[in-house]
């Protein structure tokens, strides 16, 4: 079953306008590489070439930062959401 | 343009003195270029100089935002001590070239609120206009 996958705005021009995108897999990176797939204009975007999150990029999984889970790895199940968002930052 | 509420205005400003001496910062929601709704971060960085929204704060604000049918649509800050105006590394980390960044300076008693596009490194003023 595909997971519901939320996609930021500054990246649904890359899925055809989408907020959210039904993905196929049972791991964040899974479910990433899977969406890239479909949408090749978001490589880079959100796991860099190295096969890292991007530093730029948060990812949940319902409530829970993978960071401070398994990162990419972290398993994910038909019933849970995936948010993908940017991090925002700057300073004076 | 953006067109921004009154209790919107208010919000923002009030967050902004309340994380003082430190940066404050918030996402702004509503629809087209009319924010009608802000959320109140925490800024994770914990510093006069540099801020950081809360990813969990903004989970959460995409979330409730999406339930009421807006769309999130910029982010605003505060500067401590320097002018509303859009600092390098404000430039340098702008996610979205569609947002709106609000930049609200307490350098002086009376609060500068001002607001820009940041696209591809460029910086471009807009006015914000306040509605009821």
């Amino acid at each position: 079953m595909p997971v519901e996958v939320r996609i930021p705005t500054m990246l649904r021009s890359h899925v055809g306008g989408a907020a959210t995108v039904a993905v196929e897999g049972t791991t964040v990176r899974e479910i990433v590489d899977n969406l890239v797939t479909a949408s090749p204009t978001l490589v880079g975007q959100i796991v860099t070439a190295d096969g890292t999150l991007h530093k730029f990029v948060n990812v949940y999984v319902n409530d829970d930062d993978i960071r401070y889970l398994d990162k990419l790895d972290t398993k994910v199940g038909e019933s849970d959401t995936v948010s993908i968002l940017p991090a925002v930052a700057g300073g004076s | 343009m953006l067109e921004m509420s009154t209790a919107v205005h208010a919000q923002m400003v009030t967050h902004c003195w309340a994380g003082l001496p430190l940066e404050a910062c918030g996402l702004l929601a509503g629809t087209g270029d009319s924010a009608t709704a802000c959320y109140p971060t925490a800024n994770v960085a914990e510093s006069a100089l540099v801020y950081t929204v809360d990813p969990k704060g903004f989970l959460h604000a995409d979330r409730d935002a999406e339930a009421r049918g807006l769309t999130i649509l910029g982010v605003f800050h505060s500067h401590t001590h320097t002018a509303a105006y859009p600092s390098p590394t404000d430039v340098a980390q702008a996610p979205d070239p569609d947002w709106h960044y609000v930049l609200v300076s307490l350098a002086d008693p009376t609060p500068v609120v001002r607001s820009y596009r940041i696209a591809s490194g460029n910086i471009t003023e807009e006015p914000v206009v306040l509605v009821r």
